[in-house]
């Protein structure tokens, strides 16, 4: 061990206000399981609403809504869904994928002792949690949280109850944690990789997150901007986003100006676009990594994997108009959209086929994570095609704004997102806490949620055909919709089983943290430096000698050596240097 | 569950049913049929992409399941050493891309005819169209075809229009943004406050359909609900001359 073991640490500056990259991606990764639970506990009642409209809510009905009598109010249902978008993709999925593992493996997968700045990194989680509770606060302020969706469109954004103002300062926070966070991934990456690791021997992990943190420095300032210029029109009086003549409920709107609605959407979707990759990039790449390894197995098509993120992040900063070809934005406009829309699923499709490329000829163990990142391929190919028929601007006129692209959305991110969450949480547990999680609790895990997975969002696609539209309380209400409600049943009780499968998860973490078993430094027989040259879980400091890099990550079964892995750190006298990267 | 099942819709029944006979007319978990003259040309844009999407997923997922199977962790067995296929590579990009590239092309005209090419207004059936929350507002020139003058009438939450002809909108809002969605018609079309945007559609058939808010504008926004009604030309004559004789009373009262 280091030097830096010994120097003597109270209880608040290590685990607290700790500036060690390893605990911060901890605490990152314990509080967004908070969030998921509080952003779940909000879809369930949604789905409680879309199944039984208007019934009181089981068991904590009264105590949640007691003037209505059990049952969720309108008012309720647009917090409802505003909250669970909102706090699903800021404080669960980015937090997951960007906090904590972003956090944790940067500088053990580069072979670094910290982040470049560890102070920053510390502040970018204490931006984040006040950003949460403030959040959390807009539900008990008078007019209750913000309502008027995650997108949060003017003018019903401005003229909603003061819960939006939460909403908006909150988001201004998490921003800035995003900011720092970014500034020093992408500082670190490039300055602080251990000899020999060059750009093309890094993990696809490192690269999406370095990917991801340029994609956050171009996006994130954008939606800040226009967060700043929403509160101003909310509660100073200007009109970035407020037309003239505005009427609210017959009364003339005192600040109404010669503002436009519509540069909202295009501020907003200029970051919310891009966030989607952020939310999807850092996946791929622990997919990428997790599939590699279980297959004993080099990545097929390291190259294009790693032009395939670039591309991706490159086209989704221009692609942000598909979410507008029905907002009364130029009808012209929506031409140039819908082709780079239309292109960006061609290096999507380019990794699926080297994701397969890389099974294909492989040794493959199914363990937990590989499992759970297997079903993220799969679920992934869905939520890829299923874009398809929103970037055609002919077809989004009909589903747009309706359950398909609800599934869509979901396919996506619980589909893709979520699942590589689960696969990297089984996968760099034992690195991180020197035990490794139950097998066999893991694999009926991923099962269970497998099946309630689709049960539940596979459906959204068949109610958005029908023409049911997202974010309605109340799908009963239209004669169209009526026949599909046995539908909406269905796909609630498949979501209410989705919930409590992760009851599963939730034990099976924390339990392994006290009685799993033991992990070995190298405990999946991987190549990167986190597992070959730093015990489970590292010391502070992370490497006692920094190691010297001769080849890429994934190096499997490779003829040079007995083992079927060799990794990035050992030097074999006589072939230093070999290996394609 | 079963039980559950069955009892849902004959529940759904039973509230409405004054609606219930328009209610046979959906059955499938699909599309509701298309009305409107371009919805033909976006179905078959929808099935198009179905059909491809449709292949590309069997075809990935079979290779998938194969690969799990035929690879997975045996004794003595050893993974190839392959980082990758440079022609392999090539084909699956050009394919994608060319089919993608053909998509966009394919699809272009059907847009244009629905947002950019708008009938004329001479040959059209104009109604001005205001989204409030949780209302439609449907304004018709009148007697005497010209806007903004004493006889024009005013529905709420009822459009009627011709069969057969072109219906010009002109979408607005007085409050928050809504969406004017005609599910049937496969049209939609945001209404922004401060901007008067056109839609139009052709019905090819006489009824009630549906018009939806597709919007999240506020509390009610589930139940902004109206009606669209499309009559031959002239039993809309006569209906609109029903009209106007109540706005002129509305009109001798006030």
């Amino acid at each position: 061990m280091g030097s830096h073991a010994e120097r003597k640490q109270s209880f608040i500056s290590k685990y607290v206000f700790s500036k060690d990259h390893k605990v911060i991606g901890i605490q990152f990764l314990l509080t967004s399981f908070v969030s998921l639970l509080i952003g779940g506990a909000l879809a369930m009642a949604i789905r409680w609403q879309l199944a039984y409209p208007w019934q009181e809510v089981p068991i904590i009905g009264k105590w949640l809504f007691p003037e209505s009598g059990g049952t969720v109010t309108p008012e309720f249902y647009a917090t409802l869904v505003t909250m669970h978008g909102t706090v699903m993709i800021f404080f669960v999925i980015i937090p997951f994928l960007v906090g904590a593992f972003g956090n944790f493996l940067i500088p053990l997968q580069i072979g670094a002792r910290d982040m470049a700045f560890p102070t920053l990194n510390m502040l970018s989680y204490w931006f984040y949690v006040p950003a949460f509770i403030v959040a959390m606060t807009g539900f008990f302020v008078e007019g209750n949280a913000a309502a008027a969706g995650w997108t949060s469109y003017p003018p019903l954004s401005v003229i909603n109850p003061q819960g939006q103002d939460f909403w908006l300062i909150s988001i201004l926070i998490v921003g800035s944690s995003s900011l720092m966070g970014a500034v020093n991934y992408v500082t670190t990456i490039v300055n602080m990789r251990a000899p020999g690791l060059g750009f093309f021997r890094l993990p696809m992990t490192i690269w999406a997150l370095l990917i991801t943190a340029i994609l956050i420095l171009i996006a994130t300032p954008v939606l800040t901007a226009a967060g700043i210029m929403l509160l101003f029109d909310r509660t100073m009086g200007t009109c970035f986003f407020i037309p003239k003549g505005l009427v609210i409920s017959g009364e003339p709107y005192a600040h109404a100006g010669g503002g436009q609605p519509l540069l909202w959407q295009h501020l907003f979707w200029f970051y919310s676009h891009p966030a989607v990759y952020i939310m999807i990039l850092p996946a791929m790449g622990i997919a990428s990594d997790i599939i590699s390894t279980f297959s004993r197995k080099p990545l097929f098509g390291y190259r294009p994997m790693v032009y395939s993120i670039c591309a991706i992040a490159g086209l989704g900063c221009i692609v942000w108009g598909h979410h507008m070809f029905q907002s009364g934005m130029n009808p012209v406009l929506g031409m140039t959209f819908m082709t780079s829309t239309m292109l960006i699923a061609l290096p999507s499709a380019i990794k699926t086929f080297n994701w397969l490329g890389t099974l294909w000829g492989g040794k493959i163990h199914f363990t937990s994570a590989m499992c759970n990142a297997l079903a993220f391929v799969s679920m992934f190919v869905i939520g890829g095609l299923s874009g398809i028929f929103m970037a055609a601007t002919n077809v989004d006129i009909y589903i747009h704004d309706t359950y398909f692209i609800v599934g869509h959305i979901h396919y996506v991110l619980f589909g893709g997102s979520m699942f590589a969450i689960f696969a990297g949480i089984y996968y760099w547990f034992p690195k991180m806490f020197g035990r490794a999680m139950n097998e066999f609790w893991g694999k009926v895990h991923f099962v269970l949620t497998f099946i309630f997975f689709n049960g539940t969002f596979f459906v959204f696609h068949i109610l958005g055909v029908g023409g049911m539209m997202r974010r309605i309380a109340d799908a009963t209400q239209y004669t169209y919709l009526q026949h599909l409600q046995p539908l909406n049943v269905f796909a609630s009780i498949s979501s209410f089983g989705l919930g409590l499968v992760q009851v599963i998860f939730v034990l099976n973490f924390f339990s392994s943290l006290f009685f799993g078993k033991r992990a070995e430094a190298n405990h999946w027989k991987a190549n990167t430096l986190e597992w070959a040259d730093t015990p489970s879980p590292p010391p502070h400091g992370n490497f006692d000698v920094i190691p010297t890099v001769y080849r890429g990550p994934y190096e499997y079964s490779s003829p040079l050596v007995k083992e079927d892995w060799l990794p990035q750190s050992r030097k074999l006298a006589e072939t230093a240097g070999a290996g394609r990267h | 569950m079963i039980k559950k099942f069955g009892i849902i819709p004959a529940l759904a029944g039973t509230l409405f049913a004054s609606d219930s006979a328009w209610a046979a007319k959906y059955t499938a978990w699909w599309l509701p049929d298309n009305v409107s003259t371009f919805g033909t040309q976006v179905d078959k844009t929808f099935y198009i992409i179905l059909a491809i999407t449709t292949v590309i997923f069997f075809l990935v997922e079979a290779t998938l399941l194969t690969f799990l199977i035929k690879y997975r962790n045996r004794e003595g067995q050893k993974a190839k050493f392959i980082h990758g296929h440079h022609t392999l590579e090539i084909v699956w990009t050009i394919i994608p891309a060319a089919i993608l590239v053909w998509l966009a092309f394919y699809q272009r005209g059907s847009w244009a005819e629905i947002k950019q090419n708008f009938p004329a207004e001479k040959d059209a059936f104009v109604v001005e169209t205001s989204g409030q929350q949780f209302e439609w507002h449907f304004n018709y020139a009148g007697p005497d075809q010209q806007f903004g003058t004493a006889d024009d009438i005013e529905t709420i939450n009822q459009l009627h229009v011709p069969v057969e002809k072109p219906v010009l909108l002109k979408i607005s809002s007085k409050d928050v943004i809504h969406s004017f969605f005609l599910p049937e018609f496969r049209l939609k079309q945001d209404a922004v406050p401060g901007l008067v945007i056109p839609a139009w559609f052709k019905p090819l058939k006489t009824g009630v359909f549906d018009v939806a808010c597709a919007e999240l504008c506020g509390l009610g926004h589930y139940r902004m609900r109206g009606f669209l009604n499309v009559y031959t030309q002239s039993d809309l004559d006569t209906k609109l001359s029903e009209l106007a004789q109540e706005t002129e009373e509305e009109d001798i009262w006030e």
